[in-house]
């Protein structure tokens, strides 16, 4: 399934009028079957790009389409940045909570939320409460639970910045493997250059708030991915060329906090 | 020149928090109880107090346990708690869907809240002869002046516990597919839960009041018959045995919401 930004802007207004402009003019195509990685300094609009192609608030300007959408599979799913578990849900609960809203039936939810608990590496915590796990852990089951429903399109907001280096490398494979697998477009929020590099077909740049397109910049590695790719000339001449873009967006972005 | 060992400081870390730590004193529970059951029968055989004002303890429970043998009291008990029981089950159940409707949907808030705003202040003491000119002088104008009573702490509390689910849930719950009757009952219920066990204790403590109060009229049987109808005819140990009834009743409820609060909410940290 093909996602199409067209010309999208939002501006929050809060109760006192007061409005902040947090998108303009965002365009931006991510193909079917496509990995993109969205970077850009905090507070340019990536949560807010991110909810919106998920349906998630009222946009000022401009719309998203999804064009050749599968029957029988949810458009989007989505990991979110402050995990949004529901606290009276066990982890097995959360996990299966699309599913339960897909329809499905008992039996074969249980089925399905185990195989991505256990991807996740959460086996042994099915029953546990979010409040009793750590926070790279409940991390995690935010990201189940958007594994589980098989979506057309995969949004993930910063879904690893919760876990240590180790975790982070190993989940970033499992994530590979399964993309490989599976193909699902995939619109992947990070601050981290190198894991957009390493991860994605084409990283898509913004500028500091509000969010436009700086630059998107096709990652020239070969699939399936290899960790020994990281020392390729191509890998650190890309690595380069965004932080030399981002460089100066980020600290302006910095001082004006 | 290497330093002394003698001569090197050290300072012991502390747990600064040791002040904030609040222990059970589970003895010094009883002993509060203990003690003013001892002080009242102290006050009685010291003859400070004649009788007919203040039986002893001892001889409450003596009566107690007589009427408790006869029947006479399983039968006030029993009137009082189907009364009770109604009225809870009534009022809450209503409290709970306006307190749902007023929170989740803009037109019910804009419709209910002046209501609510406008009878809340009401003393729904003050209903009971109204209700039982509509209702008549038999159980429902009993059970409705309690369901009254425990209606709108119900709908307040839940109402505001609703208001306080979190955005970001429910926008997560609308990402995986949640319409807005699954909103309802998957997120905001939940997020409510607390505020409305909080509400239940509130309304135990409105509800045992009026039904004292509404027992006080033409009724034959009940805890509060039973006080009103003792003092009449100065019967004042069976009054007292009322009043101990009635504590007890007051101490159960409360530590049976605890239970139920515990069951209803597992995800609460510490519970
Ligand atoms: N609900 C809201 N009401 C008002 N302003 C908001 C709201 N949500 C976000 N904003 C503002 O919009 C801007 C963009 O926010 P957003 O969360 O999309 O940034 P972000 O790029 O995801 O940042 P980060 O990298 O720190 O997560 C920020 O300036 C933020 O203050
Ligand atoms: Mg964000």
């Amino acid at each position: 399934m093909r996602v199409i930004i067209d010309r999208l802007a939002k501006t929050y207004v809060d109760r006192h009028g007061a409005a902040v402009e947090a998108l303009s003019d965002v365009s931006l195509t991510v193909e079917s079957q496509e990995f993109v990685a969205l970077l850009g300094p905090s507070g340019c609009g990536k949560s807010t790009l991110l909810n919106a192609v998920a349906g998630l608030l009222p946009v000022s300007a401009g719309e998203v389409m999804f064009e050749s959408p599968p029957s029988g599979r949810p458009l989007t799913a989505m990991v979110f940045q402050e995990f949004a578990l529901f606290p009276w849900r066990t982890v097995q609960g959360n996990v299966e909570f699309g599913l339960e809203e897909l329809g499905m039936a008992a039996a074969e939810r249980g089925r399905r939320a185990r195989v991505l608990i256990e991807t996740t590496g959460l086996a042994g915590f099915e029953a546990r409460y979010p409040h009793q796990l750590s926070g790279g852990m409940r991390q995690r089951v935010g990201i189940a639970r958007a594994l589980a429903v098989d979506p057309a399109a995969l949004l993930m907001d910063e879904p690893f910045s919760a876990l240590d280096a180790q975790t982070r490398q190993l989940m970033q494979e499992e994530l590979l493997a399964l993309w490989e697998r599976t193909r699902t477009t995939i619109l992947y929020v990070t601050h981290n250059i190198q894991e957009a590099v390493y991860m994605a077909d084409r990283v898509v740049v913004l500028s500091r708030r509000p969010g436009r397109v700086l630059a998107e910049i096709d990652v020239p590695l070969k699939r399936p991915r290899t960790e020994a790719m990281q020392t390729e000339p191509g890998y650190l001449e890309t690595v380069e060329r965004i932080w030399s873009l981002i460089k100066d967006q980020a600290r302006a972005a910095l001082a004006e906090q | 020149m290497k330093p002394r060992p003698t001569m090197t400081e050290r300072i012991h870390v502390v747990d600064g928090t040791r002040f904030l730590a609040r222990p059970e004193h589970r003895a010094l529970r009883v002993l509060g109880v203990i003690g003013l059951v001892v002080l009242w029968e102290a006050l009685g055989r010291a003859g400070a107090v004649p009788v007919l004002f203040l039986p002893s303890p001892l001889g409450v429970l003596r009566e107690g346990w007589d009427m408790l043998r006869s029947g006479e009291l399983l039968v006030h008990i029993g009137a009082s708690l189907q009364r009770l029981a109604w009225g809870f089950v009534i009022g809450s159940a209503l409290g709970i869907a306006v307190g749902v409707a007023v929170g989740f949907f803009a037109v019910a808030e804009a419709i209910g809240t002046p209501l609510i705003a406008a009878t809340f202040p009401i003393p729904k003491i003050a209903l009971l002869p109204l209700l039982i000119l509509w209702l008549g002088l038999g159980e429902p104008s009993k059970i409705a002046v309690i369901a009254l009573g425990v209606f709108f702490p119900m709908a307040i509390n839940t109402y505001a516990g609703v208001r306080q689910a979190d955005p970001l849930l429910i926008r997560a719950a609308v990402a995986f597919g949640a319409g807005r009757f699954s909103v309802i009952r998957k997120v905001v219920l939940p997020s409510a839960l607390p505020m409305i066990v909080a509400g239940l204790r509130l309304a135990a403590g409105t509800a045992l009041l009026l039904l004292v109060a509404a027992e006080m009229i033409a009724v034959e049987s009940g805890v509060g018959f039973l006080v009103l109808h003792a003092g009449n005819i100065m019967a004042t140990t069976k009054l007292m045995v009322g009043i101990v009834v009635l504590s007890l009743l007051g101490v159960l409820s409360h530590w049976g919401l605890g239970r139920l609060e515990r069951a209803l909410i597992p995800w609460r940290a510490g519970a």
